[in-house]
């Protein structure tokens, strides 16, 4: 259970020693990505002018604050509330996120499956696992919109974020295969028939 | 009482704007009870986050969860009150609109096939108006729940049939828990709508997501039940976020309606541990703010 400091971007090496219930702090920067994000750069064949590689992205779409381009909001938007939304919806773009921009680390809440966990194995990534709804903590994290890309999709931009002692998250799913949230899954599974016959329900 | 409409559009703004702001005490109390009982480890650091959360949100005047969610408002006209029920709905949806541009807050509302976003929290029949009567003379009470999508997106119903009984119902919200996972951002309400006809389970499941905790079912069998299944979700081990542990859910909640001699509806709908409400009270001495 160790923790790591990674200043991003980061490289294979440093992905792959990530072991799940390991703790992660992230800085310098991290890219936000959503559904629409997702679905328009693979779907619907649009590109980014970001570099990703190497990059953690977090299912994100914040609240911002239109404001003057600035040396303090060079992207024209003040960050409001940035927080972080279910995953598992995206659970698709994992593996194009890897292979076609080189994405390392995904940060989320509420888990991938196992196609991402593949991709993770095959490419060298890993899921952290943020705590969803704690949005107010989150923003204490983002020190400034860099950037922005894809912004006729707002909220569902992509956002290029300053970061600050981004963390602690927690590896839920590494590269080697593990993933805390099939662990989970497997035991409450095992536990239904226990739980169904406390409540008088035959088998 | 005649109801003064820019009051209202008022208070709806501002109705939005708190509850996204301040978890109701009923709430932070239920943090309480299972932080104290909570036995795994990484659930106790994530329950101390989500507690943590709540306190940064109200020390920096920050939302608490970005997403802002469906806007619902519940009205209830009390006796006396004399309103122009049109312009009513309409002054509520231009506070809406103002919260949302004025604050500002991300729009999270769009139409379901072009995904359009207005940038208003509002679309077609969005907000979601509620309107009923109640007793207390010369209140219009004004509830505003912000409604997440990831609790939201784990909505389940199920027609089941009297044969199967109140088997079927115990089993259904287990499995839907199980099924739920973390991605309903546990601890979560599970509320549970029975009886009635399909879309009435469905909004009874609702009202009891949103119930306030230590709140019980009016009907003496729905209390029964649902202290039962209040117990049984939290030996699943789904835990805060789906990461293992035993606070899966603050409670259970039932809501429930008499239905046809040949039916057994069971909807479920979750509110995630982020449960935010907030409530006024418009009265002849001025708006009171509550949850």
């Amino acid at each position: 259970m160790a923790h790591h400091e990674l200043t991003m971007p980061a490289t294979e090496a440093q992905v792959r020693a990530l072991r799940v219930n390991d703790t992660v702090t992230l800085q310098q920067r991290l890219f936000g990505i959503r559904d629409a994000t997702q679905i328009h750069m693979f779907d619907r064949g649009r590109t980014t002018r970001f570099d990703l590689r190497g990059h953690a992205v977090i299912h994100t779409a914040p609240n911002v604050r239109k404001v003057e381009r600035s040396d303090a909001f060079p992207a024209g938007y003040q960050p409001v509330c940035v927080g972080t939304t279910t995953s598992d919806r995206m659970e698709r773009f994992t593996r194009p996120l890897m292979e076609q921009y080189g994405v390392r680390l995904v940060v989320g809440k509420g888990g991938l499956r196992e196609a991402s966990a593949q991709a993770f194995q095959d490419l060298g990534g890993a899921y952290l696992a943020i705590i969803g709804g704690t949005a107010a903590l989150e923003t204490t994290w983002v020190e400034q919109i860099e950037d922005v890309d894809l912004d006729d999709l707002n909220p569902e931009s992509l956002w290029q974020f300053r970061i600050r002692d981004f963390g602690p998250l927690l590896v839920a799913m590494d590269s080697h295969g593990a993933s805390l949230y099939d662990g989970v899954r497997d035991a409450a599974q095992a536990r239904r028939a226990a739980v169904l016959a406390s409540l008088g329900v035959p088998p | 009482m005649k109801i003064d409409l820019q009051a209202v559009e008022d208070t709806a703004k501002e109705l939005y704007i708190r509850a996204l702001k301040v978890l109701p005490p009923d709430i932070k109390q239920g943090f309480g009870r299972l932080v104290t009982n909570e036995t795994g480890a990484t659930a106790k650091r994530v329950l101390a986050t989500m507690v943590q959360n709540i306190a940064v949100a109200e020390q920096t005047d920050n939302l608490l969860c970005q997403d802002t969610g469906v806007p619902i408002y519940n009205l209830w006209i009390g006796k006396g009150v004399e309103v122009d029920g049109q312009a009513l709905k309409q002054a509520i949806r231009r506070g809406c609109e103002r919260a949302t541009r004025e604050y500002p807050l991300r729009s999270s509302v769009v139409h379901p096939l072009t995904r359009k976003n207005e940038h208003t929290s509002c679309g077609i029949e969005v907000p979601v108006i509620h309107i009923d009567f109640s007793d207390e003379l010369d209140n219009l009470r004004i509830e505003m729940i912000p409604k997440g999508s990831g609790s939201e997106n784990n909505s389940f119903l199920k027609m089941a049939v009297p044969a199967d009984g109140i088997a079927a119902i115990k089993t259904f919200v287990i499995d839907c828990v199980l099924a739920a996972g973390g991605k309903t951002c546990p601890p979560t309400i599970v509320g549970v709508g029975l009886g009635g006809t399909s879309d009435l389970a469905v909004a009874l499941a609702k009202r009891a997501a949103t119930r306030p905790l230590g709140s019980a079912c009016a009907d003496a069998a729905g209390a029964e039940l649902e202290q039962q299944l209040s117990i049984a979700v939290n030996q699943l081990g789904v835990g805060p976020q789906g990461l293992g542990g035993d606070a899966t859910a603050f409670a259970v909640h039932i809501e429930l309606a008499a239905t046809h001699i040949t039916m057994n509806p069971i909807a479920v709908n979750m509110q995630c541990h982020s449960a935010r409400r907030a409530r006024a009270d418009i009265t002849p001495t001025g708006v009171a703010f509550g949850f």
